[in-house]
């Protein structure tokens, strides 16, 4: 028999990594069946595709640093960048497209910084934003919605993965390049004209954030991360959205509600910007870095060329969270001044 | 002269940044010595970063001496007794690339006092003049004995001693000197100067 | 009503106070040994007053405080002093420490012990010294001296006398079985406290996941008619710190770096206020302390008298112990206890619960996985501090930041180790960095003096070799002058006196 000496506490709470990360992955569930009721198996393939290689590579990656592979897998944090990272690029994109993404993600994000919990910046973004600075053209067509077009079956959809250019793919706007692009229609004209602007935020958009939203909610339920930094971004967004209406002209740049249920923005308010390798420490750090985001989310979209601004403004907001978190530390006990 | 230079684009831009050049190397070099603050010469702030032993291990005879060559430019991991905390503390100050114990020096040991095996002391006073601190109580033909409080264990006392009755005996011992070590991290090893990582890790 | 504040952050672990039945004190009978630990206190260890051979009675003086942070120690029983040497301790170290060993006789016989039931009109300075005599020290797990805690000086006057019946801990319920048992005692204590403070309000706060401590305690400050708050609040890890329970009850917090007397609060443990009755009225001097023995390692779970001194192993063998091949036996509670190496140590003052945990029920931790810096641990810490940066910053030995960062306002409660997913071992990383900080600063200290020593060494020594030139030169400088005067030239002339003395003694061969 013998003591063993080990430090207190020596109890712990039942939370662990790997716990976490699937509460993530569980959460994203529901957007993802609503994205491939709405664009059909495109998602679901590059999910798949982008996962494996994620997995392969993160053990192999390991494995040359000499450190043990499966447990880096077993924590299922490359899963959760191979999946945020596959959900927010086009559906039926090239396979060489989803590879390379995921290879800079994983190479370039996470592991020459030192794996987990080393990264400055979110993996899934320096993916996303190296490939939308090389390739824009097959980062800017998006599918075409199941109620403006024929959602093309499995085989069809292997296909323009894996043979990419065999077939003749019809490709749309999404509803914020059609924003950007719109020169003379007053905003409401806009959403009402272009079918593909029809209901609140553009068909299937509305209710792909909405799904997003639900499933981040369930992880504020779970207490996966604090509402600091989703509710900051996505009150300043809708705020800066309120404040550029300038009641619907040619020149407004979109509604609240568009903002708020177009393109990622419920993507990103729970899953991007909480991932907390890359964010910033306190609470109230974390309403900072939020509101930042919306930010510049808003005003890159507006004013930007870029239509879709989450991946630029989350990569800035990156660099800005050290310099956050040194001006934001909370009050210590013992250190408020007292009223007699 | 203004159409000179217009025609001239080239020998204006020389000009122009020779100009330049010359006003504000004068406006510094005016404050150079206009606003010259007496600090501590950088020989003192290395001297104050140094455990003090006076022991030599380095090759000069005290640390003052050290800290000087210092501010010449030798290198900074000459001190065994300060170890790797005072290599690193160095490399702060002087914004230099701190490099491991210089092994040809001696080698970083736990802190130790000197201790006088009072029997075989015959009085000499020869240890007494050898101290650089003057922890050694004592006269000629009196006990002489080691005020360890004050003790460096530069060990300079050792080799003077007639009848060696001498010993060093490690300072930081008991209870009261303890507290947790840093936990071992099998996958990122701490360690402040990397080459000491290969080392240690193999240990 | 008292208004009850909350604490920032704060846990909620499984309580387990059930397991060890509070409210009854079971007999565990007297160990054939006793190990007195000399220093079972914050401070400067006792001085023995005894040797080896010396037979001594229950409640006599065994070793006599040294100093003003010091506490004295007394025998539990009757027996023979065996004797004074180094002897396992329970510390979380496993090194040793100087103990008197006392071989038991069985007879329990003691000292006459002569108190003051009539403490009212005495001097509070004359009952502070009587508490010091008594070797009290806080029983709550610091063992400060209280005696010193009780004269916090004139520039600090005590409105509030907190006694804190908190317990936060898991598992623990010793202080639980006191307030059943002895309530009495404790309301006339903490009268006495109040007393020797100059106390205006006297206040007891239990957290609420004891309502009959909270009952009995009630009853008899009624019975008792004394004027003392009996307040509960919500129960929350870690509500029992100093800092925090002050926090609770009165919406105040401790100046950082500062005590809880600078803001007129002094908190005490129950069992320090019933050991301070126990001293004042019976003049019985600190011998005995309830002790939670509490784990599924153990088939009797219980709370015990038990004699300070007692060998743990003793202990755990009367509570059915049953050890396992991988097992801790831990020394206080499963938050901020450490693990007792060898069993043959000792309980002291301070020992509140010996925790004999199985594998299934306190599982080892995991290897620590990277930080992911989820934040959680800054959500759970009492204190408001950022325990993520403090990790980074002792890794990376960066003195400058933590100091910064406020690592010494760390209560090293574990809250944070609790909740982080990646199981890494914080509070042992901020152990080590106080350590490290005061080891340096030591370091610095011995340094600077040992500089200061060497410069003045090195121009006294410069002053001896100028005085001696300048007498050297003044004597040649006479010497010229007297030659040149006419007279005699002292040096030739002890030259040729040299001379001829040699000459004579090689004559005579």
């Amino acid at each position: 028999m013998s003591l063993l000496r080990v430090t207190s506490p020596h109890a712990s709470g039942l939370k662990k990594v790997s716990e976490v990360m699937r509460d993530v992955l569980l959460a994203t569930v529901p957007g993802i069946l609503v994205m491939t009721w709405f664009f059909g198996p495109g998602t679901l393939i590059n999910l798949i595709l982008g996962g494996a290689v994620a997995l392969a590579v993160e053990y192999g990656v390991v494995a040359l640093r000499g450190r043990d592979p499966r447990v880096a897998i077993s924590d299922l944090s490359v899963l959760v960048t191979a999946t945020l990272l596959c959900i927010a690029l086009p559906p039926y994109a090239p396979w060489w497209l989803i590879v390379i993404g995921v290879l800079t993600a994983v190479l370039l994000g996470k592991q020459v910084f030192g794996g987990l919990g080393y990264n400055p910046f979110n993996p899934a973004m320096v993916g996303y934003v190296v490939l939308l600075i090389s390739f824009p053209v097959q980062m800017s067509s998006w599918a075409v919605p199941r109620e403006l077009g024929a959602v093309p079956g499995i085989t069809e959809a292997l296909q323009r993965v894996f043979l990419p250019g065999s077939i003749d793919a019809l490709t749309g706007a999404t509803p914020l390049d059609l924003l950007r692009q719109n020169t003379g229609l007053l905003f409401d004209d806009l959403m009402t004209t272009r079918p593909e602007l029809s209901g609140w935020a553009g068909v299937g958009w509305f209710e792909v954030n909405l799904a997003f939203l639900a499933g981040g909610l369930w992880l504020l339920y779970r207490r996966v991360f604090t509402w600091h930094a989703p509710i900051a971004m996505l009150a300043t967004l809708a705020l800066c959205a309120l404040m550029g209406f300038d009641g619907g002209s040619s020149q407004s740049g979109g509604s609240a509600l568009f903002h708020l249920f177009s393109g990622a923005s419920m993507f990103a308010a729970f899953f991007i910007i909480t991932d907390p390798v890359s964010s910033a420490v306190s609470n109230r750090g974390r309403l900072i870095f939020g509101a930042l985001i919306g930010l510049l989310v808003y005003l890159i979209r507006v004013l930007g060329n870029y239509p879709d601004a989450v991946a630029f403004a989350v990569l800035l907001l990156n660099f800005c969270a050290p310099f956050i978190d040194h001006y934001t530390q909370p009050p210590v006990y013992g250190t408020r001044k007292q009223t007699p | 002269m203004v159409q000179w230079l217009t025609h001239e684009p080239l020998l204006a831009a020389l000009a122009a940044l020779l100009l330049l050049g010359g006003v504000f190397g004068a406006l510094l070099g005016y404050a150079a010595i206009r606003f010259k603050v007496e600090g501590n010469p950088i020989s003192e702030q290395i001297n104050s970063l140094l455990p003090q032993t006076q022991c030599g291990q380095c090759g000069y005879p005290g640390c003052r001496p050290y800290s000087e060559a210092i501010a010449e430019g030798d290198a900074i991991n000459k001190c065994p007794p300060g170890g790797e905390e005072t290599i690193q503390a160095l490399a702060d100050l002087l914004d230099v690339e701190p490099q491991p114990l210089d092994a040809e020096h001696g080698v970083e040991k736990e802190p130790v006092v000197a201790w006088i095996r009072e029997a075989e002391c015959i009085g000499c006073t020869k240890c007494i003049q050898a101290c650089p601190v003057d922890a050694i109580l004592g006269a000629a033909k009196v006990m002489h004995t080691v005020i360890a409080d004050e003790c460096t264990g530069c060990d300079l006392c050792l080799e003077p001693c007639p009848v060696d009755c001498i010993d060093l005996i490690p300072r930081k011992q008991g209870i009261g000197y303890w507290h947790w070590p840093l936990p071992v991290d099998r996958f990122r090893p701490i360690e402040v100067i990397a080459t000491d990582a290969v080392a240690r890790t193999a240990a | 009503m008292r208004v009850i504040h909350d604490i920032h952050g704060g846990i909620h672990p499984p309580e387990r106070k059930a397991l060890s039945q509070p409210g009854k004190l079971a007999s565990l009978g007297l160990p054939p040994t006793l190990v007195i630990p000399l220093r079972q206190h914050l401070g400067v260890p006792a001085v023995p007053v005894v040797a080896p051979g010396d037979t001594v009675l229950g409640g006599q003086l065994l070793a006599e405080a040294n100093g003003v942070m010091s506490v004295p120690v007394h025998a539990p029983t009757s027996g023979t002093v065996r004797a004074i040497e180094s002897r396992p301790i329970a510390h979380a170290s496993g090194l040793e420490d100087i103990c008197i060993e006392i071989e038991t006789d069985g007879l329990d016989q003691w000292v006459a012990l002569t108190g003051t039931p009539q403490w009212h009109e005495c001097e509070p300075t004359a009952l502070a010294e009587r508490v010091r005599d008594a070797g009290i020290a806080g029983m709550g797990g610091a063992g400060f001296p209280t005696a010193v805690k009780l004269t916090p000086g004139p520039k600090r006057p005590i409105e509030l006398l907190l006694i804190n019946g908190t317990e936060c801990e898991p598992y623990i319920t010793a202080d639980d079985t006191l307030m059943q048992g002895f309530a009495d005692q404790l309301i006339e204590g903490a009268a006495i406290l109040a007393h020797i403070l100059g106390a205006g309000t006297i206040l007891i706060g239990i957290e609420d996941n004891k309502p009959e401590a909270i009952a009995r305690v009630q009853a008899a400050v009624i019975k008792a008619g004394a004027s003392i708050e009996v307040a509960s609040f919500p129960t929350k890890y870690p509500s029992g710190g100093e800092k925090q329970v002050i926090e609770i009850l009165t919406g105040q917090q401790v100046p950082s770096g500062g005590i809880p007397a600078d803001i007129g609060i002094v908190c005490l443990n129950p069992g320090t206020a019933v050991a301070v009755r126990e001293a004042i009225v019976d003049g019985k001097p600190l011998t005995h302390r309830i002790v939670t023995l509490t784990g599924e390692a153990l088939s009797q779970p219980c709370n015990t008298l038990a004699c300070l001194g007692t060998p743990i192993g003793y202990l755990l063998q009367s509570t059915g112990w049953t050890s396992e091949a991988q097992q801790r036996v831990i020394h206080g509670g499963p938050m901020m206890g450490f693990a007792v190496s060898n069993l043959a140590a000792p309980i002291t003052k301070i020992t509140n619960c010996l925790l004999a945990p199985t594998e299934a029920e306190l599982p080892l931790p995991e290897e620590p996985k990277p930080c992911i810096r989820c934040g959680h641990c800054a959500e759970a810490c009492p204190a408001s501090l950022l325990p993520q940066q403090l990790y980074w910053y002792a890794r990376a030995k960066d003195q400058e930041q933590l100091a910064e960062h406020r690592l010494f306002d760390c209560i090293e409660c574990g809250a944070c180790a609790y909740v982080c997913p990646s199981q890494i071992p914080l509070v042992q990383y901020y152990r080590a960095a106080k350590g490290q900080i005061r080891d340096s600063e030591q370091e610095r200290a011995r340094s600077d003096n040992s500089r200061a020593r060497f410069e003045a060494r090195e121009k006294r020594v410069a002053e001896e070799a100028a005085a001696r030139e300048e007498k050297r030169a003044a004597r040649k400088a006479a010497a010229q002058q007297q030659a040149d005067n006419g007279g005699v030239d002292p040096v030739q002339a002890a030259i040729a006196r040299a001379k001829a003395k040699k000459a004579q003694q090689d004559a005579p061969q």
